[in-house]
């Protein structure tokens, strides 16, 4: 044993320490990664040892491996182990390699629990202070909510040392445990007036990381932070705070006015330039938060340019630098006022840095006007060619296009300028950004379309030279600019002058060595271009030749494009090969073709708004995700691969989903896939079929009579050949201007002599005159862009839902109820997997309301009643498989005594209960099931027949009881739906049960709402929906041998037992004596739960009076809505923000007016009719979500104000998402 | 808040990273490998903030950077920080590391990262400031290194004795003692 000690020691002699490792590497340049391996190697050996030291040593030594990009998670034990040792030496090593390579899915963390704790309440203040230091770096939702309290403790240490990193890493245990922020937070706010100015620092640190999140929570503090900000001296504070006033003026306009004085009088007084800055800063935040009537209001702004200013001119590029990026946020509210520095920001565009040149390019956006805009880009244009070569070149050409084309090309005067710019950008070699050029040209030709001739010209001359831009063979982004040519020659080639000229150049030979894309559309376009031909010379006897020759040049050169390995140029140039041939068989016979060859190109192509398709909503029964044809059985692997990560807490039901159905192509399928596509055809608006939109924004006539005089010499950008020269039009711009004044003061009927001298593209100005006193050269006759007439309206969310901080949105000015003094400890969370920090957040809104606190509760009451709480959670659950089970037969006869109050089905309970069961053990008690006035009406004992009825019905009483002793000594008598509190009136009852059929012999009852039992049924055997009859006898006559039919749809099936034919009915395993009613329960299989279906049945039965019986019988119409194709189910608000996320539902919305009840009847009726759950509520916005039986979700987000009521709704089955708000509509309209 | 902090030299190697996010270590090398590339090719007389990368941050984040002789001093932080309060604190930082190295010089970086990093931890805890008055950092940074003393200390003199002995007949031995590291001339900048 000694001997071993011994032997230990005197290998640790040998071992390498961390110097000797960074040598070795060093001296083993050549063959680092094999020099390495060995090390770790040797690494691994030393964590074999017992010896502290070694294994400290062993893992310092891979804290440096890890610097070098070497994973040494492998370690994260032994990590542990050096951390728990007693000496400060190596437990800094330990903690410090911990905080380096941990993370919050390393497994070993909850070992460390103890250890940190232990740590915590050192006596050595180092101990600690390592400890706290470690922990801010890994620290785990676990270890936040196991360590919440002790460093709680801390943050009144004694030592400042401690109080400030506990008062820091406190910011890091909200993060992960939002439920200790309330009662945290008053220390933390005494820590704001600590003695020791670190303490004060960092807590002003974290409250200004709080607030700067959620700003609103902390308004409340503003009165403190104002008298900090008076009295400190320190500048990080100062500059903390008045970040944070920054963020809370928004939200409170009287604290901007009062921030301005001092404020100003800081900016007079400091010397910190960083100080000073972030007066400036907020000073402008104020003064954007403050809409006008601010006395002194032009006064702070010009303070804050004038010092802006003179950070701009000052030598330090950094000062520079932050002084156009404040300059920036003045721009967006005081243009104004920046704009008289313009000089200053032209001149920034010269620096050598690359970083401010961005920052003043930034700053011209908002600074062009019409007046300026040539200037500004001929300036920039010099720019771009001397910034040859590189990124910020590309960066200078997305920002021509951005300025110009910017609140959709408004600044622009003359259109002939831009194009002319555009073409100068494709001398650009190497850029990046042809695509971008390429899609303006498009643009401005498509929709000004007074530019069109010229632009055709312009990109005639392009397309001629396209050798200049093709370079040598080297393909670079620049050719993009060709398919823009080629497309714009060819569509709109009535404008070309020589059209055979430019048919000629699309055909050249090295055409053949552009991308297949762009081949693709000058093969298509040179079709274009010979119809424009034939049609010019078609007629005339000598242009027939002229003609002829066209074609013979197609058949001549398009072989060569036959024979691309492009798909798409190969099959365009083999179509309009054969086409052309055709043709010229025709020619030879003196056929006029023209027209018809026309005609292949006829119509004109419409802009169409880029988010114009999305808006598009999915015709009913369109669903993209099933399958056409059955996927081949190999597949299914690769399917599980392509789900996404994000959606790991629906991955279940999204694997049922996208798992392939096998069920054969039978008739029945193909009928309905056959319905499905008259829908969508019925439905979309990309079907060919008239289009009036397209006639609405294309006034024939309208064009010529506004297009105005353009007094530009247009011979002069033509003559050179290929390259206009943009400089040309801003001197000829001037001139128009200065004409134009001139003009104005003459009569206008000279101007319209002149007019009539000026030849084919002169054009009259009529236009009248703009504010600037600047006549566009052309009267923009921008096109809008098409919506579809259906439209939906925007409804993006730009908030990020995954956001960590939202989950400390937490109203801080609440007083702490006592429950609250301490911090709640929880007991493990019983399904970890599930939960993320994300997820208490519904439980934090709910504990902070004082009411539902009724008087103290002590910590093991509470942990006692945690514990009751999840065993009856337990037990709901077994329930619910057990009724799950029991609904699965096919009839199910129940007797209720009172006719009057209809029975409510046992299965909405059993989905409803689980839905509102607090997981969380700590959230109150007071959380009702949402199903409760339902609930309550049905007290009644109920009477059951056979003996397992009985057993389950007693077991559900017992649930009841239950629920309402939670009521009890939870919360009183309130009444509280989905985690809201009602302080309303209660709901009006509600029923589910609808009129069926009736005569004078019997009423058939029918639940309108059907729930569902099979919810884990999978797809190949069918959903299963129940439907609930009650049949009350009306006659004085006895009821008997009632049989129950339904004629089956393609879709919806009634369950028949075994070996019953598709036709016969189910017996109603009950009779009925005068004045009884008795309700069974039919299963029905569904397919496709995407429409509503209505089903005819029948309904005999034989009367039997005292003397005679008689047949007879009933017909009546089921009507499944797609509401019964829903399922209560709960929802997490943060799977439902992670579900809402994943981008996979498609939207749609609502609107109803004239709803008059109170919003929680409202969402009482959703829940009740509709089966969804309130996910949250927040004042009268509500989040609510539902799933179908098939597993599709469906969120809505319902708004109201005075009496309109907006229904935002989300679903993965777009046409199921239609059907169900539309019933939410009736429901509605019918109240 | 600040999401990480890198020291790299003026080829890329890294001397020391903090990442106050989690970031698998593949992408930590790409991340410093990216700010270098940035960082490398701007001049010594351009401002010393740059739109941060694209693998770290986003729009929000910026690199606020100082480069002290061989050495990239880079923070990158979110816009809670106050960019000349950031330019501020590296100073801090880089004449703590002078006052408590004796002459800081890129090798002690290099042989001494554990110590550094235990320096940084004064300055910066999780991301947030925690102290910016160098006789504190340094002070504290003292007390924690007599406390290691006291316990033996970190059995540096007899390693370093066997490691002599180890290398006694290696023949890269002098190649080691030869590197034309240069000190980090400190610059006195005006205060902040």
């Amino acid at each position: 044993m000694a001997l071993k000690i011994v032997k230990g020691s005197i290998d640790r002699m040998f071992d390498k320490n961390l110097q000797d490792l960074v040598r070795g590497i060093r001296n083993h340049k050549e063959d680092e990664a094999k020099y390495i391996s060995t090390c770790i190697d040797e690494i691994k050996q030393e964590l074999k040892q017992d010896n502290i030291a070694v294994k400290a040593n062993a893992v310092c030594k891979l804290t440096y491996l890890q610097m070098l990009g070497y994973d040494v998670s492998w370690a994260a034990f032994n990590i542990v182990e050096v951390m728990s040792s007693s000496k400060f030496t190596y437990k800094r090593i330990g903690y410090l390699a911990a905080s380096q390579c941990f993370h919050e899915s390393t497994d070993v963390i909850m070992l460390t629990t103890n250890q940190i704790r232990k740590d915590l309440s050192s006596p050595n203040q180092y101990d600690t202070g390592v400890a706290l230091t470690g922990l801010s770096c890994f620290v785990t939702p676990d270890l936040a909510r196991d360590l919440a309290n002790d460093i709680m403790t801390l943050m009144s240490h004694t030592k400042p040392y401690i109080r400030k990193k506990a008062v820091l890493i406190m910011y890091k245990v909200f993060l992960k445990y939002p439920e200790s922020l309330r009662p945290a937070f008053p220390r933390l706010k005494e820590k704001l007036e600590d003695p020791d100015p670190g303490v004060q620092s960092a807590a002003v640190n974290v409250i200004c990381e709080l607030a700067r999140r959620n700003p609103k929570n902390y308004l409340s503090l503003a009165p403190l932070f104002f008298k900090l900000m008076t009295s400190s001296t320190n500048n990080w504070v100062l500059i903390k705070i008045i970040k944070l006033f920054g963020a809370l003026t928004p939200l409170e306009p009287r604290l901007g006015k009062k921030l301005i004085e001092p404020l100003t009088n800081l900016i007079h007084s400091t010397s910190a330039m960083s100080l000073l800055y972030e007066c400036v800063n907020t000073v402008i935040a104020v003064l954007i938060s403050l809409s006008s009537g601010m006395p002194n209001h032009s006064a702070s702004i010009q303070l804050c340019v004038q010092k802006l200013r003179i950070l701009i001119e000052d030598s330090d590029q950094n000062l520079k630098y932050l002084g156009l990026l404040a300059m920036s946020k003045i721009l967006k509210t005081h243009p104004k006022s920046v704009q008289s520095h313009k000089d200053l920001i032209l001149q920034c565009l010269d620096d050598k840095d690359e970083s401010i040149r961005l920052r003043a390019l930034d700053l011209l956006y908002g600074m062009v006007s019409k007046k300026n805009l040539m200037e500004i880009v001929k300036k920039l244009m010099l720019h771009v060619d001397k910034a040859e070569g590189t990124t910020y070149r590309d960066e200078l050409l997305t920002k021509i296009i951005d300025i110009c084309s910017q609140s959709n090309y408004q600044y622009i005067t003359n259109f002939e300028w831009y194009i002319s710019i555009l073409v100068e950008l494709t001398r650009l070699e190497g850029t990046r950004h042809g695509h971008l050029i390429a899609s303006q040209m498009l643009d401005v030709a498509i929709r000004v379309k007074a530019i069109r001739a010229f632009a055709v010209a312009q990109m005639a001359t392009l397309l001629d030279n396209a050798h200049l831009l093709t370079g040598n063979t080297q393909r670079n982004g620049i050719c993009e600019v060709l398919y823009a040519a080629a497309w714009i020659c060819g569509e709109f080639s009535e404008h070309l002058e020589e059209p055979m000229v430019t048919l000629e150049a699309m055909l050249r030979p090295k055409v053949a060595t552009l991308p297949g894309h762009i081949q693709a559309v000058y093969v298509q376009n040179a079709a274009k271009l010979f119809a424009t031909v034939l049609r010019g010379h078609e007629g005339v006897p000598a242009d027939s030749m002229v003609a002829q020759e066209t074609s013979q040049l197609l058949i001549d050169r398009l072989p060569l494009f036959v024979q691309s390995s492009n798909l798409e140029v190969q099959e365009r140039a083999s179509c309009i090969l054969q086409l052309v041939k055709y043709i010229q068989k025709l020619q030879q016979k003196d056929v006029e073709v023209a027209e018809e060859v026309t005609a292949l190109f006829a119509g004109e192509l419409n802009p169409v708004a880029p988010k114009a398709q999305k808006k598009v909503p999915v015709p009913e029964g369109l669903d993209l995700d099933v399958w056409i044809n059955e996927p081949p059985s190999g597949s299914e692997s690769e399917d599980e691969g392509r789900k996404s990560k994000g959606k790991a807490v629906f991955a279940k039901e999204e694997s049922r989903h996208t798992k392939p159905r096998y069920t054969e192509v039978d008739e029945k399928e193909l009928a309905k896939r056959r319905e499905v596509r008259k829908a969508e055809q019925a439905n979309n608006p990309f079907y060919i079929k008239a289009s009036p939109s397209s006639q609405k924004v294309y006034q024939d006539g309208v064009g010529v009579e506004h297009i105005p005089v353009v007094q530009i010499d247009l011979s002069v950008p033509l003559k050179v050949p290929g390259m206009p020269m943009s400089d040309q039009y801003v001197k000829l711009e001037e001139e128009r201007r200065e004409r134009n004044k001139a003009d104005k003061k003459k009569k206008k009927d000279k101007k319209k002599r002149e007019k009539g001298e000026k030849g084919r593209r002169r054009r009259g100005d009529s236009g009248p005159e703009s504010e600037e006193d600047i006549t566009p050269a052309h009267m923009v006759d921008i096109v809008t862009e098409e919506m579809p007439e259906n439209a939906l309206p925007s409804d993006d969310d730009d908030k990020d839902p995954n956001d960590p901080h939202k989950a400390l949105n937490i109203d801080l000015d609440k007083p702490l109820a006592d429950s609250e003094k301490k911090l709640p400890v929880r007991s493990h969370r019983p399904d970890e997997v599930l939960k993320s920090p994300m997820e208490d957040r519904q439980v934090v809104e709910v504990v902070p309301e004082p009411k539902k606190k009724t008087g103290k509760e002590k910590k093991e009451k509470k942990d006692r009643k945690k514990s009751k709480e999840k065993k009856k959670k337990h037990k709901q659950e077994e329930e619910e498989d057990l009724m799950g089970a029991g609904s699965e037969e096919p009839v199910q006869p129940e007797e209720t005594k009172e006719v009057a109050a209809p029975p409510p089905a046992s299965t909405p309970e059993a989905a409803a209960a689980p839905a509102s069961t607090p997981r969380t053990a700590s959230g109150m008690a007071a959380v009702a099931p949402d199903s409760e006035p339902e609930e309550a009406k049905d007290t009644e004992p109920e009477e059951t027949k056979s003996s397992t009825h009985k057993k389950k019905k007693q077991k559900k009483e017992k649930k009841k009881k239950k629920h309402h002793h939670n009521h009890s000594d939870g919360a009183g008598d309130e009444s509280v739906q989905n985690g809201t509190v009602e302080e309303e009136e209660p709901l009006p009852p509600m029923s589910n049960y609808a009129l069926l059929a009736e005569n004078s012999y019997i009423k058939m009852m029918k639940q309108d709402a059907d729930k569902v039992c099979d919810i884990q049924g999978n797809l190949q055997d069918g959903s299963q929906v129940v439907v609930s009859v009650i049949f009350e006898n009306k006659c004085d006559s006895f009821i008997k041998s009632m049989e129950f039919n339904v004629l089956d749809s393609l879709n919806s099936k009634l369950q028949r037992p075994d070996g019953a034919g598709p036709h016969d009915g189910l017996i109603v395993p009950f009779q009925l004596p005068p004045g009884i009613s008795n309700e069974a329960r039919f299963i029905f299989s569904v397919q496709n739960i995407v429409m509503p279906q209505k089903l005819k049945g029948t309904l005999t039965f034989i009367v039997k009076t005292d003397d005679s019986s008689t047949h007879e019988k009933l017909d009546f119409k089921l009507h499944f809505t797609c509401t019964s194709y829903l399922i209560t189910t709960p929802c997490y608000s943060d799977a439902y923000s992670k579900l809402l996320e994943s981008g996979d539902l498609k939207g749609c919305s609502l609107k109803l007016e004239g709803v008059n009840q109170p919003f929680h009847h409202l969402l009482a009726r959703i829940c009740f009719h509709h089966h969804f759950s309130v996910v949250e509520r927040i004042d009268s916005c509500a989040s609510m979500y539902s799933r179908s039986i098939q597993g599709h979700h469906m969120c809505l987000l319902v708004k109201t104000a005075d009496q309109t009521v907006s229904i935002d709704a989300k679903c993965d089955e777009p046409g199921l998402l239609g059907n169900v708000l539309d019933e939410i509509k009736l429901t509605f309209s019918q109240c | 808040m600040i999401k990480a902090i890198l020291i790299f030299n003026n080829h890329g190697k890294p001397r020391l990273i903090r990442f106050y996010e989690y970031f698998a270590e593949d992408v930590q090398q790409q991340i410093i490998r990216e700010t270098f590339h940035l960082v490398s090719k701007r001049d010594d007389n351009v401002c010393n903030f740059l739109e941060g990368g694209s693998l770290i941050g986003g729009s929000d984040y910026k690199l606020i950077y100082r480069h002290y002789a061989t050495l990239y001093f880079v923070f990158c932080v979110d816009s809670s920080e106050s960019e000349l309060g950031i330019l501020d604190l590296i100073q801090v930082f880089v004449e703590t590391l002078d006052k408590c190295f004796e002459n800081v010089c890129e090798l002690d970086l290099i042989f001494h990262m554990d110590k550094v990093h235990f320096i940084l931890q004064e300055v910066v805890m999780g991301g947030m400031v925690l102290e910016t008055n160098m006789n504190e950092i340094v002070g504290q940074v003292e007390l924690q290194n007599r406390m290691e003393k006291s316990e033996g200390g970190f059995s540096a003199a007899p390693a370093r004795a066997v490691s002599a002995v180890k290398n006694i007949n290696l023949p890269e031995m002098p190649r080691n003692i030869n590197i034309g590291d240069i000190n980090i001339k400190v610059p006195s900048l005006s205060p902040f």
